[in-house]
């Protein structure tokens, strides 16, 4: 009992860690890439009611598949822009295929998220399968289903 | 003078013990520690004439007898006394109780009990300036009505309810008026005369007093109102209210309760000139929006929506140097924002997007300014970062996206 205290406690007072108070306070690859381009997917998920709107932008590189930029924009809670922000990290230099392989849960353990987080991080793993999807579907490619079901 | 940092503007969920009280109080925990119920010697004597004295103290900020005054252990505890005191002393005329939504849970959740024990009750609707509307709360009185219970000032958005007009619908149709003014006493006149009010629940760390002490005010004439005691012992506080009287608790709360009673109009004219400063100011970014009726409100208290930000990741901006409070609940594994704010018809977006401003005794002109600069500068910095504030400044209706809820 007195160990599932303190497990609350640390989650509470804890909620930010540094990694995540660093990509708040400096976020990496905020903006905008022109959605019209052919190159260029969107993936746009949440809901202004539940409190985070991810939108999650890459810019494919045709020759290669290789993601040359990504950019991102949040509404949420600090987390939730840390988690998009280390996403457009992790998106640069990958190949659309890799991309695909990037799993909430990497996210989790980068940023330290607590449990009440996580939320966060799928969140930007779906915003990546949605501008991934985007790109495919504009480049006349079906759709990839989600594997995995949150 | 530097200032100094961190800012408290968080003084409705708890202020700071005032030092007058304190010092107050101290004596009390150490060479007159008697237990006010021991009759037969000088130190139970000492115990007993400070709860007197403290007991006058309150009565008199309130205009009630000082034999109204029950303590108690605060205002959930004097919520849960009045509520349930009232409904199983009052079985035998009815069983009905009238409330409305945006009370504090220590009133909505002893109803919810009330519910459970076989009570029936009736939650009103606000309207969308936080207030009630006088004309349902009347037309819900039925032949089983017992009680109304409507709260003074609302913790969240500051709001002030029509209590007078509440009291004389109540008395007309042989109802009691119980009122939660925890967030309202020693900051607004409070008249339990006046007003009407058969039982008040208030509360002293709200009020600059210490925590864990509050007051139940039960009316004595014009009713006589009583209340079944939910704790069985002693037999403290005229059976209402047993357990060893805190005396270092109430000596404070008696403490607080005169220095509001001399120092409430000055401050509250202080307060309000700060908040209308800051609230005037954080108005000039687009977009903000000032939650609940500005006319009737409490002084030192404001709530505003900053559409497109979201209150959690806008605290986070400054909540190392800036204690406020935000109507959002990300961390919460709900999601659910404030169910006040919902109260108001505001969407869950602007829930989500709101903070609480809650002014006190102790805050200054350059704690408003430097907080003015704070906010606005991480509103702005978060609009820069968000998506809905790009597709509004594009025109897009926000409305009509296809949200993916999940």
């Amino acid at each position: 009992m007195q160990i599932l205290h303190l497990h609350i406690f640390k989650l509470e007072t804890m909620a930010y860690s540094e990694k995540v108070i660093d990509h708040y306070s400096n976020p990496k690859n905020v903006g905008t890439l022109d959605k019209s381009k052919a190159n260029v997917g969107t993936g746009l998920v949440g809901a202004p009611e539940c409190g985070d709107v991810m939108r999650l932008q890459i810019e494919v590189d045709e020759e290669s598949g290789v993601i040359r930029d990504a950019k991102f924009k949040t509404f949420g809670c600090g987390s939730a822009i840390a988690s998009s922000s280390l996403a457009t990290e992790w998106l640069k230099g990958k190949t659309v295929d890799q991309a695909m392989e990037i799993d909430n849960m990497d996210i989790v353990e980068e940023l330290n998220l607590p449990p009440v987080k996580i939320h966060c991080s799928v969140l930007a793993e779906d915003a990546i399968k949605a501008a991934i999807n985007d790109y495919r579907v504009k480049n006349g490619l079906p759709e990839l289903v989600e594997e995995k079901k949150h | 003078m530097e200032l100094k940092l961190p800012i408290y503007l968080d003084n409705n969920a708890t202020t700071p013990c005032d030092p007058r009280v304190l010092e107050a109080m101290l004596p009390y925990f150490t060479e007159k520690f008697g237990n006010a119920a021991s009759r037969n010697h000088p130190f139970g004597w000492a115990a007993e004439e400070a709860v007197d004295y403290a007991r006058e103290q309150v009565a008199k900020l309130i205009n009630a007898d000082p034999k109204e005054i029950i303590f108690t252990s605060g205002a959930t505890e004097s919520d849960n006394l009045a509520l349930k005191g009232v409904y199983e002393m009052y079985l035998s005329k009815g069983n009905h109780i009238i409330t409305c939504t945006t009370e504090h849970k220590a009133v909505l959740d002893t109803c919810k009990h009330i519910e459970k024990m076989g009570g029936q009750v009736t939650y009103l609707p606000v309207k969308e300036d936080g207030l009630i509307d006088l004309a349902e709360l009347e037309n819900a009185i039925t032949d089983k009505t017992i009680l109304i219970a409507i709260m003074y000032g609302n913790n969240e958005i500051g709001v002030l309810q029509p209590v007078r007009e509440i009291s004389k619908i109540a008395r007309k149709h042989g109802v009691l008026f119980f009122t939660d003014a925890t967030q309202a006493v020693g900051k607004v006149p409070v008249d339990v005369q006046a007003d009407g009010i058969d039982l008040m629940a208030f509360s002293g760390h709200k009020m600059y007093g210490p925590k864990g002490v509050g007051a139940l005010y039960v009316r004595r004439k014009n009713p006589r109102v009583k209340v079944t005691a939910q704790m069985d012992g002693g037999g403290h506080e005229r059976g209402m209210r047993s357990g060893t009287m805190n005396v270092p608790g109430i000596v404070g709360l008696g403490k607080a309760c005169e220095i509001c009673m001399n120092e409430m109009e000055a401050e509250g004219k202080r307060l309000s000139q700060l908040r209308d400063k800051l609230e005037n100011a954080l108005l000039e970014l687009e977009e903000s929006y000032v939650n609940g009726n500005k006319e009737h409100r409490l002084p030192h208290v404001c709530n505003i929506s900053f559409k497109y930000v979201e209150g959690e990741g806008l605290m986070m901006g400054f909540n190392k140097n800036i204690a406020v409070s935000s109507g959002s609940a990300c961390t919460s594994a709900s999601l659910e924002p404030s169910y006040v704010l919902k109260a108001l018809g505001l969407g869950d977006d602007l829930a989500h997007s709101s903070l609480r401003f809650g002014l006190g005794r102790f805050t200054t002109e350059e704690q408003i300014d430097y907080t003015i600069n704070a906010i606005k500068t991480t509103v702005l910095k978060l609009r820069e970062m968000s998506p809905l504030w790009e597709m509004f400044k594009e025109g897009v209706d926000l409305n009509k996206i296809e949200w993916a809820h999940h």
